[in-house]
């Protein structure tokens, strides 16, 4: 297992309230992730500086084997470099249907040119078809996805990210609102996709994080407090002062 | 494996067939060609309606599907017809000064020709001198490269610009107001080259075309609008079909969601904002050669304003719903502000249109915004069910 992505003594202030202090953090590929931490710990702003969306005022972020900044680079330059996000909210594109939008997301030239030049292939109908049988969307292809559940927009979105071949997938809160038995086929989805890219999720619920089964980082006021397996970090005594602290 | 464009969007035929037949019938209804129940001017202003609708179709683009609210596209509409105007002034009176100076007894020689016109067309802001932007006016083919370039360069740096930065929302559609104004107010300048609050005038007196007379005339470029329209609306047809449509569309309902799948939302929306200006400039070209005058007044900030209500009222999202909205409201506009609509006598107040016009069409904007936001063109999804 490679490093993929390190992160290493990043600090953002925000008006003078600093988000990340000194954060420090590696992932491999391939490798299951779950970050946790209260309310305000910076796991949202972590997310956003790994893509590109908020620029740290300190610290280094390496990528790949040819150990490129990703400070340098736009959003979307990131992702097409293989950084997928999955937002807390789910997004997709409502007023389109289900196979519009992994068209949207599947790995192809970016540009406006390529764009409109685009002509459907074999390949990408079959990757999509494949996709919609992993996320359980095969039935919903033609439909709005707007009129899909909560759940299913959920996968969806997770979808697009699979479509897009990344090599980081940044998954916020995937589980929330979700019944149990969405919630199961989540944990399979996330699971299986960690068996081939790194992925990292942000989850506060502790049954949901259990159930992945991964090395967890803790991160409180934009540090990490600790790393390890589940019950190794909620045995140490700063993690239960701050969860149960507050 | 893929169906033709046209077969998978079968609205861009009906509204072809549409096209024709009303330009069909127009003919047939004409001084020129048919029986002559329409009046030359009721042709002009049907043509100019034409290229109304071809402007609207370019704003739902950048507004109804791109979700950039431009209230600058008039700009661009304006300096289209600026464009074309300075070749039609020029050579138009060229033809005047070169036919009154072959009576002088000394065959008159080119520099007395060119001051010659330089005298007629900046008297008005007391000058003769040819400014620096009427170097090509003498070409033809290099005015019509200017009606696409003068908009489009304006659009790209413009677009460049405030993309970049990341200009959204309100303060984008503040910002394009302020382009179209301070252009006209540019304009309005008597040493602005393009002769002031005068502006451009004769432009319906095609150069080497007098013997053919205004009947003629006015019915060529009718059907020069509708090829146009045409034309413009399967470009914008084809290029909101497809991916680039469910990327741009994208980009209307979730900008930051689309960047991070990788595109590279900036790029696109200065080519919709580079594309759809362009084409405005195109359709101003064909407008004021059929108005006859051009000045600042037609780029002030309130015909942008309208141009985007005529899309919200006709529908936005829709190309037909463009056309539809805009061709209704103009010639309702013109209907009710030229005297035609009967005035509401009240018994204490009498309703005259011309003053109450706009408040009819301030009110339906907001009736349409509040109760059938998707306009006019949104009647059409009872008759045809969409399947998704």
């Amino acid at each position: 297992m490679s490093t993929l992505l390190e992160v290493s003594g990043v600090t953002v202030s925000f008006d003078g309230f600093r988000a990340i202090n000194n954060l420090s953090f590696q992932i491999g590929e391939p490798e299951l992730r779950a970050v946790i931490g209260p309310n305000g710990a910076g796991k949202t702003t972590f997310m956003d500086i790994i893509t590109g969306k908020t620029k740290p005022d300190e610290g280094r972020v390496i990528w790949g084997e040819k150990s490129v900044s990703l400070l340098d680079m736009s959003e979307s330059a990131i992702a097409r470099a293989g950084v997928g996000r999955k937002f807390q909210k789910p997004t997709v594109f409502e007023d389109q249907t289900v196979r519009e939008n992994l068209a949207m997301a599947l790995k192809n030239p970016r540009g406006p040119f390529d764009v409109l030049w685009y002509k459907k292939t074999a390949q990408g109908a079959e990757k999509i078809e494949e996709i919609a049988e992993e996320i359980g969307l095969t039935d919903e292809l033609k439909r709005r996805a707007g009129d899909l559940s909560h759940g299913q927009k959920q996968w969806l979105e997770i979808g697009m990210l699979l479509a897009q071949d990344p090599r980081l997938l940044l998954i916020d809160e995937p589980a929330a609102g979700m019944t149990p038995a969405e919630r199961e086929h989540t944990t399979d989805l996330i699971k299986r996709a960690a068996e081939t890219c790194a992925v990292v999720v942000i989850e506060h619920d502790m049954e949901f994080v259990r159930r992945l089964g991964c090395k967890v980082t803790v991160l409180h006021e934009g540090a990490v407090l600790a790393e390890g397996s589940l019950d190794h970090v909620t045995q140490n005594q700063d993690v239960i002062d701050v969860y149960l602290g507050r | 494996m893929e169906r033709s464009f046209i077969m998978r969007n079968p609205s861009v035929l009906w509204f072809l067939l549409a096209l024709a037949l009303f330009t069909l019938g127009v003919t047939i209804l004409s001084e020129a060609f048919g029986v002559g129940t329409l009046s030359t001017s009721f042709i002009k202003t049907l043509g100019k309606t034409l290229c109304l609708c071809l402007i609207a179709v370019a704003m739902d683009v950048v507004w109804g599907y791109c979700g950039i609210l431009s209230l600058g596209h008039f700009a661009f509409f304006g300096l289209g017809g600026y464009a074309i105007g300075m070749w039609l002034m020029y050579a138009r009176t060229e033809e005047i000064v070169v036919n009154s100076l072959n009576e002088a007894a000394i065959p008159p020689t080119q520099q007395e020709i060119i001051d010659g016109i330089g005298t007629q067309i900046f008297g008005v802001v007391g000058s003769s001198e040819f400014p620096m932007i009427w170097a090509f006016s003498h070409s033809l083919g290099l005015q019509l490269l200017m009606v696409i370039l003068v908009p489009g360069l304006l659009a790209l740096v413009f677009g460049w610009l405030a993309f970049r930065s990341r200009v959204t929302g309100v303060y984008l559609s503040i910002l394009t107001q302020a382009m179209t104004l301070a252009l006209a107010l540019y304009l309005f300048q008597n040493d602005s080259g393009l002769r002031g609050n005068n502006g451009l005038s004769g432009l319906q007196n095609i150069p080497g075309l007098d013997h053919l007379g205004q009947a003629t005339i006015s019915m060529w470029f009718f059907w020069a609008s509708a090829i146009a329209l045409g034309a413009g609306y399967v470009l914008f047809a084809w290029v909101t079909s497809g991916k680039m449509g469910s990327v741009i569309r994208g980009i209307r309902d979730d900008e930051s969601r689309v960047r991070f799948l990788g595109y590279h939302v900036e790029s696109y929306k200065l080519f919709v904002f580079t594309l759809t200006a362009v084409v405005a400039g195109i359709a101003g070209a064909l407008y004021y050669p059929q108005a006859g005058i051009i000045n600042p007044a037609e780029i002030a900030p309130i015909a942008s304003i309208y141009l985007a209500v005529w899309v919200a009222i006709g529908g936005r999202g829709r190309l037909y719903g463009a056309v539809i909205g805009a061709a209704f409201v103009s010639l309702l506009s013109s209907w009710f502000t030229g005297g035609g609509a009967p005035s509401i006598p009240l018994g204490f107040y009498t309703i005259q249109w011309t003053d109450w016009w706009l408040v009819l069409l301030g009110v339906s904007f907001v009736a349409v915004t509040l109760f059938f936001p998707k306009g006019i063109g949104g009647l059409f999804d009872y008759l045809v069910r969409k399947d998704p």
